[in-house]
């Protein structure tokens, strides 16, 4: 692991790695939204509406992971300074406010024919906000200090701190009474989703995820060169002046 | 002890700490985050809000759904299987409402003991199927009530 923690390293494996993630997440997710919209049936109780589940449901699970990683990246980043910890939280960090956002959006496009209503103050939609938020803060802290290295390590404490949320969000829906339904797929006693309904729901989850870790590789190596330009922007500026002086 | 593992262990300790912050807090603001009572709640326990809004959640018990003739008056009951409330709604109800739902209705008791709401939403569960399938389970026995034998 500590290998790939190299940036030069990094930069020669991604290259080789994203045609493989990238055909296979534009094909999953074309798939699962073919399935999903022409290839699955209807819901006794909701009819048609049931597809935004197809959406919805695999950002809801990106959001949460998302997150986890990047916090986990945070606190290494803290205690075993690697040099890729923060810049892949950095770079995951926009990703993950985009899940969620369109989770919250699908959410409340689902909710007000189903329920009656865009959006209640219940503990799940809450704390999916909440998370919301702590992605927004997590941006803006970074771009919050000149200097980058203290921008880094006052976001990575906001993500460490956040992480908190992750299990109320999961939880929510068993320890308080919640509009929001409890899990469907992720529980002990096996899915309650017909498998007609299950395998799409997969396939775009598998897509998600490959067009997560796509984006990933493309903006952490955005971010490196980004980092190389400005030291040299700054050697630069002091090679000029030391030269001006003499 | 080397620098990394000191901050290995700090960042455990704090984390311990922060859970049973967390813990603290929630269990300390568990009325507050609950979304809805249930009428057991409502006719047991004895510091329920009387003066504002409350939402109530339950089941449409069965044949209970009186449709309003004219004018737009629900009236349906509520129940838990343990305690029934007489509802009382004027508007238009969500598509999903039926008899043998979860719904959420918000309001106060009034004095007659009607539950006088403003709002109800529809909860859905969350077994998703096929009309097929939930028809060939009713057909089974297998369906019961809103919930499907184990």
């Amino acid at each position: 692991m500590k290998k790939y923690a190299n940036p030069a390293r990094f930069n020669r494996l991604a290259t080789k790695l994203i045609p493989w993630l990238a055909w296979p997440a534009g094909l999953c997710i074309s798939l699962g939204i073919f399935l999903g919209l022409f290839n699955s049936p209807p819901d006794y109780q909701q009819g048609e509406t049931v597809r935004i589940m197809y959406i919805h449901v695999p950002s809801a699970w990106m959001a949460l992971f998302i997150y986890t990683t990047m916090s986990i990246a945070c606190a290494s980043g803290l205690v075993w300074k690697h040099p890729l910890a923060h810049i892949s939280a950095r770079a995951a960090a926009p990703i993950g406010a985009c899940f969620t956002f369109l989770c919250l959006l699908t959410g409340s496009l689902w909710g007000k024919p189903m329920w009656g209503a865009w959006w209640v103050w219940d503990a799940r939609l809450t704390s999916v906000l909440i998370l919301f938020f702590l992605y927004l803060g997590f941006i803006a802290l970074h771009h919050a200090f000149d200097d980058p290295a203290r921008g880094e390590r006052s976001a990575a404490v906001l993500a460490i701190v956040g992480i908190i949320n992750v299990p109320i969000i999961k939880f929510s829906v068993d320890w308080w009474n919640t509009l929001h339904q409890p899990a469907s797929v992720l529980k002990l006693s096996g899915p309650e989703i017909h498998s007609t309904m299950l395998y799409p729901l997969l396939i775009m989850a598998t897509g998600f995820m490959l067009y997560f870790s796509v984006i990933l590789i493309l903006r952490m190596r955005t971010l490196m060169l980004e980092r190389r330009i400005r030291i040299m922007r700054i050697n630069n500026i002091y090679q000029t002046a030391t030269t001006e002086k003499n | 002890m080397t620098r990394k593992r000191r901050r290995f262990y700090f960042l455990i300790s704090c984390m311990i700490t922060l859970c049973i912050a967390a813990a603290l807090v929630l269990t300390a603001i568990e009325d507050k985050i609950t979304f809805f009572y249930s009428p057991t709640d409502l006719v047991l326990k004895k510091n329920m809000p009387r003066a504002q809004q409350i939402r109530i959640g339950g089941l449409v018990k069965r044949d209970s759904w009186k449709k309003p003739f004219n004018g737009l008056t629900h009236k349906f009951i509520i129940t838990d299987l343990q305690y029934d409330i007489l509802v009382s709604f004027k508007g238009i109800i969500p598509d999903i409402f039926r008899e043998g739902q979860g719904v959420v209705v918000l309001g106060r008791l009034t004095e007659n003991g009607v539950f006088q709401a403003s709002e109800v939403l529809a909860k859905h569960d969350e077994r998703y199927m096929p009309p097929e399938v939930a028809d060939a389970l009713k057909q089974s026995g297998k369906w019961e009530g809103n919930k499907v034998k184990q």
